[in-house]
């Protein structure tokens, strides 16, 4: 139902959107490096810290370990009960969560400013001292299973989704899943999730990024008291993975309960270097495509596609410039309207290239994408939560928080002839993966209506 | 494949409440709008958001889905300017105007930079006075409608709201499906979105909030701007009176991995004098994520579901009490029965004393989260302006919750919350 209440919802490259003024950073003895940017708008404080360590570092049969130590560092520590710090936190009026990506693995607090050396002290000690026990064990990934089955196996979409990444990546580990396939989950012990802990959890590993109404003077010296003293390990050498290039199309169906088709759509695409300057022109060219495509609710695909033809009744286009794993995808989605079949809104999506190649994008178009990046990095200094995850995001995944000065100007240069270079280059039939989704009834014994997905 | 595909341990707070020395002014239009405004220079920009008493409360059962329809095509087209180009007039001076809708609430917000303040008004204005209703488009979202109604029909997590919210309001109009149903959407008209429009969008019925970059004088003149485009009826009518039910049990099958798992009863409405008592209540019982008890006993004890969550949603008229939770469908049984037992430990006996101070500590400590950004004290004051709370309010919150005792949690939740009247929808159940 979400498409219902977007209205001019207007969020291109929120990563990006705010600029850098005054990050100051230093590098402990153990190598973990601590990052302070001031705001003293309001007196709270946001603490996270970042491993390097995803589901990208992960290997076949262990899949979802990444996400499942997530989990285990809240289940106590030598000195500490599980939950205990959970307490703690909410007690000093904090709010704490965590979350895992295909490149990194982040836990944060928020908190009212006095309290920052709680949150400090707490990861200091999960991050050297965490005890995984066997009974805890066999009680979260119970838990995790559950998310699984909630997240993916019961949502038609996301189960798409899944099937697609493991498509368009056949040798990238990007081609798993981030919460684990439920064979490996269910097969896990808290010996892989130790081994995990063991492997990436060194602070030379890790990254703290902390903003708000602080002082970045104490903040450096309550790092080095808390952190400075952990010991590093050797982080294994993490051996480059690249996809082979895919030489012709890759089609699949997928079956699940529900009434409406849909398919999701894509092909490989370049990111960033590590440089901040290999791939430059072409990143940012898909960066602009992206927002004159689907940006905003006046956007190509939403315009062409769902208001003046009727010919879908939800569209999307997606692309991430930056990732550790040094591979990214250009996505569209959409879902059909009743008398559109997906083969045909393939076709349309292909159009809406196509006529990019053929006629170019227009300096209006190119214009509103620079207004609202613009503006979108005034509205994005309203967030001290969004200035953290921002450094957080780009240095665990290799790039320097730098890179986000020079953003807009970046975005300022791209032409519509970069834009047309970039669709021919990336975006042929045999680059192509596509997945179907084919809604069965819910009732097993009737016959599915109609056949939108026949070929 | 970033930020998207991130996996957030979900906790589950309903922050209601906020407060600090926040500098709220407040005054009435002419024609009794209700203008609320938090001036601050820090950024320059100015958030504005707009709500009416038109949710979907003011739905009939014949035609339900024209509150929602009525809020969602108002922006799609105002003052003889189409869609595409309303949009694009926003998009280029960089503003963003979003829709919300919920039960008792419809709403409108615009966030702008200041210095474009005036053009993005003059825009916003437009959009709420003379929304074009124009019948393709009002055929085309319909459409729409009936796409995104009848796939939310195969979910189970949509079919156990439903159901739920059925189960608790019987023929109340809390019963209703905010978007309407299929058949109800298919009658509706462009004459119904403009009479919906004409008679609910009234002046007395409007709260504006201003928050940032602006002066007084300006937000005077913009408060007056938007509420002279509306007409004031002081007959318009009251939110029915909640009818309470006998709790019901429904089971409905469905494909699916886990069970939905809904429990709960109308409980509490805006301004309720048990309402920070129940809510602190809740926080142990519920609301506090992981140190809540329901969290301990289903997730952390025996890794029986992801989420597991309770909280009082309270609106012009009793709004529900729920618990829900997802469990792999063998467990179902198990988790109801564990859920039954904790409420009724709760309300038996009470929080325990330590359990009362962590909870006080929590939602007094975390006090300066809850207003630390424009954006949010935008929300908290929208709030505080649609249900007519007092402007003291956040001042007060604090050494309210200070105040509030066991045995006062105890006494509401004995006094408020009966299980015998609770309702439970199951979806996906093996049965």
């Amino acid at each position: 139902m979400n498409f219902l209440k977007i209205v001019f919802l207007f969020c291109l490259m929120p990563i990006f959107a705010q600029a850098d003024i005054g990050v100051k950073e230093i590098t402990l003895k153990n190598g973990m490096r601590v990052l302070v940017k001031e705001d003293h708008r309001s007196p709270v404080a946001v603490s996270m810290v970042w491993y390097r360590a995803g589901s990208l570092d992960e290997i076949n049969g262990k899949t979802g370990v990444a996400h499942v130590l997530e989990h285990m560092m809240f289940k106590g520590t030598k000195t500490t009960k599980p939950g205990e710090y959970s307490e703690i936190v909410a007690a000093a009026g904090g709010r704490e969560n965590a979350f895992t990506g295909a490149d990194y693995t982040a836990y944060f607090q928020r908190l009212e400013k006095s309290k920052l050396p709680i949150s400090m002290k707490m990861e200091a000690d999960r991050m050297q001292n965490l005890v995984i026990t066997e009974e805890e064990f066999k009680k979260e990934i119970n838990v995790v299973m559950e998310e699984r089955r909630w997240r993916t196996d019961d949502k038609p979409k996301a189960q798409v989704n899944e099937l697609f990444n493991s498509l368009i990546f056949r040798a990238h580990p990007y081609g798993r899943p981030i919460v684990g396939w439920m064979n490996d989950l269910e097969n896990m012990t808290y010996e892989d999730a130790i081994e995990w802990y063991k492997m990436w959890y060194s602070p030379s590993n890790a990254i703290l990024v902390v903003a708000g109404d602080v002082d970045t003077k104490e903040v450096f010296a309550k790092a080095r008291k808390y952190f400075g003293k952990i010991s590093a390990y050797q982080i294994a050498k993490r051996k480059p993975q690249f996809e082979p290039k895919q030489n012709g199309s890759r089609r699949a169906i997928l079956k699940a309960p529900g009434k409406l088709p849909y398919i999701q759509m894509g092909y490989p695409a370049p990111t960033l270097g590590k440089d901040g300057i290999k791939n430059k022109k072409e990143v940012f060219a898909l960066e602009v495509l992206v927002g004159i495509l689907s940006g905003t609710s006046s956007s190509r695909l939403n315009q062409n596609l769902v208001r003046k033809t009727s010919r879908a009744i939800d569209v999307g286009a997606g692309y991430s410039m930056l990732s550790r794993g040094g591979q990214s995808t250009f996505e569209m989605y959409a879902t059909p309207s009743e008398k559109v079949s997906v083969v045909d809104l393939e076709k349309y999506l292909k159009l809406e290239l196509k006529n990019i190649i053929d006629n170019g994008v227009t300096d209006i178009e190119l214009n509103r994408v620079i207004t609202s990046v613009v503006a979108g990095e005034v509205y994005q200094k309203d967030s001290v939560f969004g200035a953290v995850m921002q450094i957080g995001q780009l240095e665990t995944m290799g790039y320097s928080h730098k890179i986000a000065d020079v953003y807009i100007d970046n975005i300022k240069k791209v032409t519509s002839k970069d834009i047309q270079g970039v669709i021919k280059k990336y975006f042929h039939d045999d680059a192509l993966t596509i997945v179907t989704l084919d809604p069965q009834p819910l009732d097993k014994n009737k016959i599915p209506k109609g056949s939108p997905h026949a070929r | 494949m970033l930020v998207k595909t991130i996996l957030i341990t979900i906790l589950i707070f309903f922050s209601n409440f906020s407060s600090a020395t926040l500098n709220i002014q407040h005054w009435e239009s002419n024609n009794g709008a209700r203008i609320y405004f938090v001036e601050n220079h820090d950024l320059p920009i100015v958030d504005i958001n707009v709500d009416f008493r038109a949710g979907s409360v003011k739905d009939t059962k014949q035609k339900s889905g024209v509150a929602s329809l009525t809020n969602h095509v108002m922006v799609l087209g105002a003052g003889g300017i189409n869609e595409e180009d309303l949009a694009n007039q926003f998009i280029d001076l960089g503003a963003q105007l979003n829709s919300s809708f919920d039960q008792d609430k419809s709403g409108f917000s615009l966030r702008t930079l200041s210095e474009k303040k005036i053009e993005a008004i003059d825009l916003l204005t437009l959009v709420l006075h003379k929304p074009n209703f124009d019948s393709k488009i009002i055929e085309r979202e319909k459409k729409r409608y009936v796409a995104s109604i009848s796939q939310s029909e195969t979910m189970p997590g949509a079919i156990a709201s439903k159901a739920f919210m059925k189960a608790l309001y019987g023929e109340h109009p809390y019963a209703l499906p905010n978007s309407g149903e299929v058949e109800t959407i298919k009658k509706i008209s462009k004459k119904d979105l403009h009479d919906f429009y004409k008679s609910n969008y009234l002046s007395n019925e409007l709260s504006i909030v201003i928050v940032g970059d602006i002066s007084r004088k300006d937000a005077e003149d913009l408060g007056h701007k938007i509420s002279l485009g509306f007409s004031e009826n002081k007959m318009a009518s009251a939110t029915p009176l909640v009818d309470y039910k006998k709790g019901q049990e429904i089971k409905i099958s469905h494909p699916s991995k886990q069970a939905h798992l809904y429990y709960g009863a109308p409980i509490i409405k805006r301004g309720d004098p048990d309402f920070l008592t129940l809510y602190l209540g809740n926080y142990i019982l519920g609301g506090g994520g992981f140190v809540s008890r329901l969290t301990q006993e289903i997730r952390e004890d025996r890794g029986l579901a992801y989420s597991v969550y309770s909280y009082f949603m309270p609106f012009i008229q009793e709004g529900p009490f729920q618990i829900g939770l997802q469990t792999k469908k063998n467990q179902v049984g198990e988790a109801k029965e564990l859920v039954k037992k904790t409420v009724s430990t709760f309300i038996k006996n009470g929080p325990t004393p330590k359990e009362l101070r962590q909870a006080k500590d929590y939602m007094i400590g975390s006090f300066p989260l809850r207003l630390d950004s424009n954006k949010k004290i935008l929300e908290y004051v929208s709030m505080m302006a649609f249900y007519k709370y007092p402007l003291d309010y956040l001042e007060t919150f604090t050494n309210k919750i200070d105040k509030i005792t066991a045995e006062e949690i105890k006494s509401a939740f004995q006094r408020r919350v009966d299980m015998n009247k609770f309702s439970t929808v199951i979806v996906g159940s093996e049965q």
